[in-house]
């Protein structure tokens, strides 16, 4: 079998076999064109190490945990992630490899190469996977060149061409990856250029920069622009860039650089330049008989040829094209970077000067009028900073998965989430509180007769220091029952914090999960100690980004739930007022007004029944074996305790099995008392399981259903390892 | 009479080319049958599969390992009734730890080698069937027994 071909072999046969780029350099290459020495691992290769090494029917089992339009993007991240672990921990059959190595060897020495994705599903008209898949420029050394094939294999499953590929209707088992091998043309500017303008039909346009051209297809640099006449080649119009940067090759790989400032004045092309590289797309377009996108270089000054595809129609929102949409879910570093930033310096500080305002104000002592227009200020506040929150604070969540990527691509782990262990013990505001939680049912353990009161709902006379104490928690983190995102169902009172503070302290208090910190400092240094020089400061850059990122992806919410609260407390007020204006003849018209008001903030979610066991036909279904993803090492089992509404929490039992559509931070307190930690909403890295993880709970998310599908009380058991929920005991 | 040998060939044969067998259980007088993925060793003697700790099988041949399984040949067509050969073995059940259970999941991941995830799972147990006797149906309804001697 030839698992690898060089581009002159090539016939038309092959087209399938090495896909729509390997197939257009061929072609090109045959066609006299400038090309440089470029070979192509087949298809065939792809399918044989999958079927050998078994990722075939894993991919598979891995992506058929559950329908996948019932995947939210971030277990669609998660799948892509185990997935592309699986192509880096799996290496190739030697008698492939061998083969592999040999044609690598013979035909490019030492020399560095370009390893790009070509799909074979890319000549298909309808779709285009531009930017989809992964390349990789100026790697160096058979092994490495073998290792970044498996990486281009592992793109065809990444989050973004799983969802692309979806839409437009592919069948995701019969995908394949061919994968072009070319030597690297270090050019001293490129581009792209269109034979045709999409947008109109008698021009062309080229766009270029300074150095490789990875940065203009990326979106980091920005490109001059010229506008060209198809019949005349004469240039029509030349929009310079603000040149700042330029992608340069490294010792391996590639980075973005400040350009030289000779050269920021300066377009990258002259007039003469510019008719030249038109002419080669014209030279393409008349060769390959259809309007060419081609990618091209200058090495002095000659003109190489990258690659050429034909254009296809611009993606369009429309026609529900979303390509660019799923590219967007992935920030670079340095786009991370600026928005850490804006987050830090700005934005948190602000959330919390807003919500300590908010909390100064005496909603007591408003009129009835001014109550409801606060209630609306106060509304309006709140859907300020949400709209943040998922814009600003959702995205900047991206730096911990980036982080996770590298780390993966560096260590190759037998875990993939393994770098959240490089994450944890971070300063997060929920430990903080659990924290003071924990002191407060320390008092409460230590004094019995303080217990004493608090069971039996004597109050009045309570320790002051506890009071203060508790006063001092309240303060910073609510009342429990009230912070919740989406609850409007406060209590008066603090019954539902002393419940749980007598919950916990009728029992010892729980073992946060401190892995020894040489173990997390040997991971540190494992990782840190495979990078080198520039890359080495760079990771350090990144793994304290994404301790950022990490942390903030808790904090955020907290903070989200201060103001909301406060909104809330407003609400109470309203609610008090109406229920005893109710009684009033006097106060009706005003209680109109705070009714109103009140009534348009209410939208709680519908409550969610649990499942029935009612006989059909004779038949009563009940759920034994449910599955989710592996969210959280461990096995545990205990009664299930179901949150259908906030209040719930308040019942909590130490020892109980944690069922919940959706933990949000503010929910996370009653997780110390829990034996595991089971959710709807899927994810590896959600609030869950990240305090899941914290206590070390075994922690399974994204069942649907499983708040109805489970009832207070079954005898659950959490595996935490294959990521499964068992319910009722194993007898028959 | 076909000579023992035969027999062994085709038993091994028949496991080599099947990957999932039934593996019934019981508690209680209540017999329960399993799906799993298996492997048997060379000589016969042991038919290896790995279950999670929390299944009903699991829980039944902790209390009872004495344990039935069947595999067969047939693919859901009419032809099976005069061409499919099946086999049931008894023998009993118990879980393999430690060196020899990585033994046995090196030649178990060589047959199933997309099941690698979750047979490292610590949730998860290796059990060896150690066999006492086959039973071989062919040809609709001639049975031939082999006993093994221990």
């Amino acid at each position: 079998m030839n698992w690898i071909v060089s581009a002159e072999n090539i016939k038309k046969a092959d087209r399938s076999r090495v896909g729509g780029k390997g197939y257009a350099l061929a072609l090109l290459a045959k066609g006299g064109f400038a090309v440089s020495k470029t070979l192509c691992v087949t298809s065939e290769t792809y399918q044989e190490y999958i079927s050998r090494t078994g990722l075939r029917e894993r991919i598979m089992l891995e992506l058929n945990r559950k329908a996948f339009k019932d995947m939210r993007w971030e277990e669609i991240w998660d799948c892509a992630t185990r997935i592309r672990n699986m192509f880096l921990r799996k290496s190739i059959p030697q008698e492939i490899s061998a083969e592999l190595k040999e044609a690598i060897r013979t035909a490019f020495k030492d020399k560095a190469v370009v390893v790009r994705s070509s799909s074979p599903e890319e000549d298909d008209a309808a779709s285009s996977f531009a930017g989809l898949h992964e390349s990789y420029v100026n790697i160096r050394g058979t092994d490495a060149i073998l290792e970044h094939i498996s990486k281009v294999w592992a793109s065809l499953w990444s989050d973004a061409a799983l969802l692309y590929r979806q839409e437009i209707g592919l069948d995701v088992k019969k995908s394949a990856m061919a994968v072009v091998i070319q030597e690297i043309v270090v050019g001293d500017k490129s581009g792209v250029a269109f034979s045709k303008n999409p947008n109109d039909a008698s021009q062309g346009v080229i766009e270029s920069v300074y150095g490789l051209n990875q940065g203009l297809v990326d979106g980091a640099v920005e490109p001059d622009r010229w506008i060209l006449d198809r019949r005349e080649k004469t240039i029509l119009s030349h929009t310079p860039a603000e040149r700042k940067y330029w992608i340069i090759a490294g010792e391996s790989g590639v980075r973005l650089d400040a350009l030289p400032d000779k050269l920021t004045n300066r377009p990258p092309l002259d007039a003469v330049e510019a008719r030249h590289v038109f002419e080669l797309a014209l030279a393409a377009e008349n060769y390959f008989k259809s309007p060419q996108d081609v990618e091209w270089t200058f090495r002095k000054s000659d003109l190489v040829v990258l690659q050429s595809r034909p254009i296809t129609t611009l993606p369009n929102q429309k026609n529900g094209d979303n390509r660019s949409w799923y590219l967007s879910l992935h920030r670079s570093f340095e786009n991370l970077k600026l928005l850490r930033q804006k987050i830090e310096n700005e934005l948190i500080p602000a959330m919390i000067s807003a919500a300590d305002q908010l909390a100064r104000q005496e909603v007591t002592q408003l009129s009835d009028r001014d109550l409801a227009t606060e209630i609306n200020r106060r509304w309006e506040i709140n859907q300020k900073w949400t709209n943040i929150y998922w814009e600003e604070f959702i995205p900047y969540a991206h730096g911990v998965r980036l982080f996770g990527q590298i780390y993966n691509d560096a260590i190759h782990p037998e875990d993939p989430y393994e770098f959240v262990d490089l994450l944890t013990r971070s300063e997060m505001a929920s430990l903080e509180r659990n924290q003071m939680l924990g002191d407060l049912a320390n008092r409460v353990r230590n004094n019995p007769s303080l217990a004493k009161a608090l069971s039996a709902g004597q109050t009045e006379n309570l320790d002051p220091q506890f009071l203060e104490a508790v006063d001092r928690f309240v303060e910073k983190f609510g009342d429990l029952t009230c912070a919740v995102t989406g609850g409007t169902q406060c209590q008066q009172e603090s019954d539902s914090l002393y419940k749980i503070l007598l919950e916990m302290a009728a029992h010892p208090p729980p073992d946060i999960d401190r892995k020894p910190s040489k173990d997390k400092d040997a991971l540190q240094e494992k990782f840190l100690s495979s990078f080198e020089g520039e890359q080495k400061k760079k990771a350090v850059e990144l793994l304290d980004l994404a301790r950022s990122s990490y942390r903030l992806r808790d904090d955020d919410n907290i903070y989200l739930g201060r103001i909301e609260a406060q909104l809330l407390a407003a609400v109470r007020e309203a609610r008090r007022r109406i229920d005893t204006n109710h009684h009033r003849r006097s106060g009706k018209k005003n209680a109109a007004q705070l009714i109103q008001v009140v009534e348009s903030l209410d939208h709680r979610p519908p409550f969610q029944p649990p499942y029935e066991q009612k006989p059909d036909d004779g038949f009563v279904i009940q759920a034994r074996q449910l599955i989710g993803q592996p969210a959280g090492p461990g096995l545990a089992k205990g009664p299930a305790r179901v949150i259908q509404q906030t209040t719930d929490l308040a019942e909590f039992k130490h020892g109980e099995i944690l069922i919940c559509d959706a933990v949000d931070p503010n929910m996370t307190f009653v997780v110390p008392l829990a034996a595991g930690v089971v959710e709807r909403r899927g994810g590896m890295l959600i609030h869950g399981a990240i305090i899941a993880r914290e206590y070390g709970l075994p922690c399974v998310t994204g069942i649907p259903d499983v708040t109805t599908l489970i009832q207070n009380g079954d005898e659950v058991t959490v595996d935490g390892y294959l990521g499964i929920v068992t319910i009722g005991s194993s007898d028959l | 009479m076909e000579p023992t040998r035969e027999i062994r060939n085709r038993l091994k044969e028949l496991c080599n080319s099947q990957k999932l067998a039934v593996v019934s259980t019981q508690a209680g007088g209540q017999p329960y049958a399993s799906l799993v993925a298996f492997v048997a060793s060379d000589d016969l003697r042991s038919i290896f599969f790995v279950t999670a700790r929390t299944t009903r099988k699991f829980a039944n041949l902790k209390k009872d390992p004495r344990v039935a399984v069947l595999i067969n040949s047939s693919t859901n067509e009419e032809a099976d009734f005069h061409d499919a050969v099946s086999i049931t073995a008894t023998g009993t059940a118990e879980e393999i730890k430690d060196l020899e259970k990585d033994k046995v999941l090196t030649r178990y991941l060589a047959k199933h080698p997309y099941l690698e995830d979750f047979v490292y799972s610590p949730s998860c147990a290796v059990i060896e069937v150690t066999t006492q006797s086959y039973y071989m149906v062919q040809n609709f309804q001639k049975v031939m027994e082999l006993h093994l001697d221990r």
